[in-house]
């Protein structure tokens, strides 16, 4: 049998269709995880970036930061946290937190940036607060942007959700690191095959949204 | 640090593989990236289409890439070339767009002004626009290496040595030092190839020299 009918025959299979190690378990658990650490992220780096953002100070730390970040490699990062805080959920939630926070810390101060300055001494000038002037001006201007950075940070999560399987997370790279240790090719090209999907389906939501948004103005 | 010391000549041999690992896919995708990032903004029909492609081969995770790839091309599962191509495969999509940026950050004056003193269209682009789009061309490259540097490491899992070696190794053996090594290893190792690119560019374009960047 050929690799490609073999990973059609086990994604086809209706055995993996059912049960807690069948797809839509993994799948509803792998959008589980991206969802919880997106949403810690953003509660630590979404107010950091605006403040950032819009008083400017800080900036060049913020730049160093998300770019020193980039640079960190997700396995050794996951590793770590894996033998630091031992089996559970703590450890790849906090490996995956770490992860989303620069390109949401990155979204919100560009997008702040991006707003025309003399608007928003014209919205001073008007008698606007500077709760006002960020709520209702900057957040709405530069929401496309932060939107894309939210965007960026769903899909990095997505991704490394599957290498965080390494040290123990369920989810969709349970199919990749299960697989490999038994050397079962078509189990973890299937995997393989479903997180692609999800990460395409995710994005193109991302980009409706971020269509919608810019048009809104 | 003792551990370091200790096994340095293993370190070493993944350094070199870590190195050429990161190396190739870099210099491979910006020879490929360089034309089509040039031709994309100019090619009406295709062109808009191209780079939206680049964007959407950007958000395919890389682990399951690595594991999709062998049967793609019919590589063995364990051949290192399927990292070195999935790396050029991201290194292409970043720099596509980074080498359309580049191109078009080049004033269309001077553009105008090469053509109007009689160069070629290839001595336009060689000789006039290569050089102009330089300095944005590096910043494209810099970033694919620091980014490329630091995903090789997922190569252990699918069989392909490198500094990632030493966290799957240290995870097992439940050893952090091994692990924080390999992750300065990474970090150095990124900062070295960036001070080659840096470095490059310099000799390349010495009239940048002194310039604020």
């Amino acid at each position: 049998m050929s690799v490609f009918s073999e990973v059609t025959s086990w994604l086809t299979d209706g055995a993996h269709w059912q049960g807690d190690d069948g797809f839509p378990h993994r799948i509803v658990e792998h959008i589980g995880y991206t969802a919880l650490t997106v949403a810690i992220a953003s509660a630590i780096a979404l107010p950091l970036g605006l403040w950032i953002g819009h008083t400017g100070r800080l900036r060049g730390f913020a730049v160093a930061a998300t770019g020193a970040l980039r640079a960190l490699p997700t396995l050794g990062l996951v590793t770590l946290m894996g033998l630091w805080l031992g089996i559970g959920l703590t450890a790849p939630t906090i490996a995956l937190v770490v992860l989303a926070i620069p390109p949401l810390l990155a979204g919100a101060y560009a997008g702040l940036e991006s707003v025309d300055r003399a608007t928003i001494d014209a919205a001073r000038s008007i008698g606007m607060t500077e709760w006002q002037v960020l709520g209702k001006v900057e957040i709405p201007l530069a929401l496309p942007i932060i939107v894309g950075g939210i965007r960026s940070a769903v899909l990095q999560v997505v991704a490394t959700a599957t290498i965080a399987a390494y040290i123990g997370l369920g989810g969709l790279g349970r199919y990749l690191i299960d697989g490999l240790a038994v050397r079962d090719y078509p189990q973890m090209a299937a995997g393989s095959v479903v997180v692609v999907v999800l990460a395409l389906l995710l994005d193109g939501i991302f980009v409706v949204l971020q269509r919608v948004l810019s048009t809104q103005r | 640090m003792t551990w370091f010391l200790d096994n340095l000549s293993y370190i070493r041999g993944l350094a070199w593989r870590h190195l050429w690992l990161s190396l190739i896919p870099v210099v491979l995708g910006f020879v490929i990236a360089l034309p089509i990032g040039y031709v994309a903004p100019r090619w009406r029909l295709g062109g808009g289409a191209l780079l939206s492609f680049a964007g959407v081969l950007y958000t395919i995770p890389s682990l399951p890439l690595l594991v999709i790839i062998p049967s793609v091309l019919g590589t063995s599962f364990l051949d290192s070339r399927n990292v070195v191509i999935v790396l050029t495969l991201y290194a292409v999509a970043v720099m596509v767009r980074s080498t359309a940026d580049a191109f078009g950050s080049v004033s269309p004056t001077v553009v105008d002004a090469a053509r109007a003193s009689g160069y070629s269209a290839w001595q336009r682009v060689l000789q006039v626009e290569l050089p102009l789009a330089g300095p944005v061309l590096l910043a494209g490259v810099r970033v694919v290496s620091v980014s490329t540097v630091s995903l090789v490491t997922i190569g252990p899992l699918v069989g392909v040595p490198n500094f990632g070696s030493l966290f799957i190794d240290g995870f097992q053996r439940d050893f952090k030092t091994e692990i924080v090594i390999g992750v300065l290893c990474v970090v150095v190792l990124a900062l070295v190839l960036d001070l080659l690119w840096v470095l490059l560019g310099r000799l390349a374009m010495p009239w940048l020299a002194g310039r604020p960047r």
